[in-house]
């Protein structure tokens, strides 16, 4: 596989497993992070906005 | 005086219409980030030779050389905008500029934290009161500040002047950050890439690199359109389009 003869040396990565691991996960963790967090964001604006909207209609 | 520009940067201008091409360049961008994203981590984690001298750890390079150009590009944005903002006046810069904030944040974590884990096998510590690092912890701090800034003030207006002032300000350290392995005896290796040389690496090793930094930027495009459209909508939720926009939704 790729640079390494098998599986289990991938993840071992030499001794430095703990290391390259961690720092994607950090990585990966954070990237997706943004995602959510703006998807979030947007959700919530509208769950707001439809329930403004409703209540200015309603008073008209 | 009265400095003419190109019709795009008044077009630009309007809310609307940032809202609508934004929403139209965003599912091109996610679809390129997440396919550059994909195939640079893949080929750095399992295809790129590990290197000679610092083996397997070698590959949080993929990680931490992107997050690091990322970290100050988007401060460099965050600072141009409020600029325009405060110059020209435009809303929709500083709409700009307080999206970058939370996401340069975000990513200067990235990079402190995976350089950290970097050095640990690499030069024995996980912090070093070096050059280079204690200038992207500035960074991050500069980032929170702009952050604290953006919420401290009731009035939208004076929160976007005192933030765009404030990044303009902490400009200064993004060329500190540049030629602090140059200035100063640093731990840190010098940069991988620069635009008049060639790389001191074999091209299977910087070819992911430059996959995964073109990745990063694309992912930027796509989180920074995405908060800056809720911006959008949120400033301008009284206009009659952001009214149809919320129906519609």
């Amino acid at each position: 596989m790729g640079d390494f003869a098998t599986v289990a040396d991938f993840l071992q990565m030499g001794k430095h497993g703990l290391y390259v691991w961690l720092s994607y996960g950090i990585g990966l963790f954070l990237l997706v992070y943004n995602v959510v967090s703006a998807y979030w964001l947007k959700r919530q604006f509208f769950i707001n906005a439809k329930r403004r909207l409703r209540r200015e209609q309603g008073s008209v | 005086m009265k400095i003419k520009m190109p019709r795009w940067f008044y077009q630009l201008a309007s809310p609307k219409w940032f809202y609508d091409f934004t929403g139209k360049l965003l599912p091109w961008f996610s679809l390129v980030a997440l396919l550059l994203l994909t195939v640079g981590m893949v080929w750095g984690l399992v295809f790129a030779p590990a290197d000679y001298q610092q083996g397997n750890s070698f590959r949080i390079i993929y990680i931490h050389v992107p997050s690091s150009i990322l970290a100050q590009s988007c401060y460099m944005l965050m600072a141009v905008a409020g600029a325009i903002g405060l110059i020209w006046k435009m809303k929709i810069a500083h709409m700009v500029a307080q999206a970058c904030a939370p996401i340069g944040a975000s990513i200067a974590v990235m990079s402190l934290a995976t350089g950290a884990i970097w050095g640990k096998p690499t030069w024995g510590a996980w912090w070093v009161w070096d050059a280079r690092l204690t200038a992207m912890l500035v960074l991050l701090f500069l980032y929170i500040g702009v952050i604290a800034l953006n919420s401290a003030f009731e009035n939208k207006a004076s929160a976007d002047k005192a933030s765009a002032v404030l990044s303009l300000v902490g400009l200064v350290n993004i060329p500190i950050i540049k030629y602090s392995v140059e200035w100063w005896n640093t731990l840190h290796q010098p940069a991988t890439f620069t635009v008049t040389e060639k790389p001191a690496m074999p091209p299977e090793m910087w070819i992911p690199l430059l996959i995964m930094v073109l990745g990063f930027y694309c992912f930027f495009a796509v989180v920074l359109m995405s908060r800056a459209r809720i911006e959008v909508l949120e400033r301008e939720k009284r206009s009659d389009w952001v009214k149809k926009v919320i129906e519609n939704y």
